[in-house]
């Protein structure tokens, strides 16, 4: 499901199905990305940040372009307690790449892996950043 | 025949790109079918440049005929000069019937009784166009081919295209000149430049699509909206807000192409609003600044920022004035009075 920003329109509740992954997208070239996720966020249940959020960060292929600083957006990630993902869209081998790790996240959200639980595996996250 | 007028058309020719030199020639008309013929257009422009002006040569060419040349080669290469909009103001609601050969000699006869040193070449177009040609030189200097100035007048309204010269200081001259021989009593420079003389005469003319209140108000089905992915298993949550959004872009820009401008140019003279507590700028003064958009196509990229997610829509009136007030520089003054918002001058 693809969205512009939270909260999502209610005359489609009764269409969606249970939300296993959030994934907000900024884009690393516009700032008013970067408000527009800040100002969906409070329209998160808490519980999703137990590994059910992840922040993707597109557009980093162009350095000239930058208009968001990184450090801004890790420190977003580390207040949500949430991983975040650097991409570049543009490139089919690093979108297709990003995909892949995409789905493996979502297969452990949804609980498709024995054993891994996504807050388990958020926690796995972190510690590899932190190091 | 005159060494500097063999300069000239010598430096023209090398403007023209080389596949294009032939039709330009034969649309010059100066050269005769055989003389054409007689060219190599396969070598370098150099030498294709050196033989035409022989040609010309043969013909005693002077610098009428060369600034014939130079209007065709603007006429067809309009976008690498900047271009004004003029707009003249007749008092009395009189049609009177254009008269060119009298519109001609009025023009020379003005601009000459003014200044002795002019070159001016006239050439029609087909869409009414009247597109004038003139050099400048000094009571003691011979004109400057090289900087000249261009009018585009189209005789059935009230509009003049000018690419000046550098000296601004001929530009009165140019508008008196303008005023005399088309019978008008006042004209004043709209606050419109841009490089595409047709995107210019679309905007004054009113040429592009427009909005029309009469509008269906049902976005009209497979037009522009943008084609559904098949994959049904990806859901647009904001269907109806992609939906609202182009409806409004349809509404404010209309559905065919825009007209060409290279930038808008906002000229603030608003009062700085601040914390009170950051004590900037104390001083009751205007904070005077700029604001630049410049674009290959503004209009164009104005319409897709809503859709593409980079602003909301609609978009400020400040933005999609531009094709009606005709105008791509304003100036924004604080509006006295009860109300702190700004306003747009006239």
């Amino acid at each position: 499901h693809l969205a512009t920003s939270l909260p999502l329109p209610s005359e489609r509740d009764h269409l969606r199905p249970r939300i296993d992954l959030v994934v907000f997208m900024i884009d690393i070239k516009s700032k008013y990305s970067l408000k527009n996720v800040e100002a969906s966020l409070p329209y998160v249940d808490a519980s999703y940040f137990l590994g059910k959020v992840c922040f993707l960060v597109t557009g980093v292929g162009r350095v000239n372009y930058c208009s968001i600083d990184t450090s801004a957006i890790c420190k977003l990630g580390e207040d949500y307690c949430s991983p975040v993902l650097f991409c570049e869209l543009e490139l089919e081998g690093i979108r297709v790449a990003t995909a892949q790790r995409l789905l493996r996240m979502l297969q452990i959200c949804a609980g498709f892996v024995p054993g891994v639980s996504a807050l388990s595996f958020s926690l796995l996250m972190r510690k590899s950043a932190d190091d | 025949m005159d060494e500097t007028v063999a300069e000239y058309i010598r430096r023209t020719v090398l403007k023209i790109p080389r596949d294009e030199i032939k039709v330009m020639l034969e649309k010059w008309g100066f050269l005769s079918e055989a003389q054409l013929q007689t060219l190599n257009f396969h070598q370098i422009k150099d030498n294709i440049s050196q033989e035409v002006v022989q040609l010309c040569e043969e013909n005693s060419a002077d610098i009428k005929q060369a600034a014939v040349l130079d209007i065709i080669y603007n006429h067809i290469y309009h976008n690498k000069r900047m271009w004004s909009v003029y707009q003249m103001r007749k008092t009395g609601e009189e049609l009177e019937y254009f008269d060119l050969t009298d519109f001609k000699k009025k023009f020379k006869r003005r601009l000459r009784s003014a200044l002795k040193n002019v070159t001016i070449t006239f050439k029609e177009y087909e869409d009414n166009a009247i597109w004038i040609r003139v050099a400048w030189g000094t009571p003691h200097r011979r004109p400057n081919q090289y900087k000249p100035s261009y009018v585009v007048y189209h005789s059935q309204t009230p509009y003049v295209f000018i690419s000046a010269s550098v000296l601004k200081s001929n530009l009165p001259l140019l508008c008196q000149a303008l005023l005399v021989a088309s019978n008008y009593h006042d004209i004043r420079e709209m606050e419109l430049r841009s490089h595409s003389l047709n995107s210019l005469k679309d905007i004054v003319f009113k040429r592009y699509s427009q909005n029309f209140p009469t509008y269906c108000p049902k976005p009209l089905q497979e037009k522009n909206v943008e084609p559904e992915s098949v994959d049904l298993r990806i859901v647009q949550e904001n269907r109806s807000e992609k939906e609202r959004i182009q409806r409004l872009n349809q509404e404010i820009f209309g559905h065919g192409p825009l007209p060409t401008l290279e930038f808008a140019h906002y000229r603030l003279e608003t009062m700085f609003k601040s914390d009170p507590k950051m004590d900037v700028l104390d001083k009751k003064e205007p904070f005077r600044c700029l604001v630049k958009f410049s674009s290959p196509h503004l209009l164009e990229s104005l319409k897709s920022l809503a859709p593409a997610g980079m602003a909301d829509a609609p978009l400020s009136p400040l933005l999609t004035c531009i094709p009606q007030k005709a105008r791509n520089y304003f100036r924004i003054r604080e509006k006295k009075g009860l109300f702190p918002e700004s306003f747009v001058s006239p």
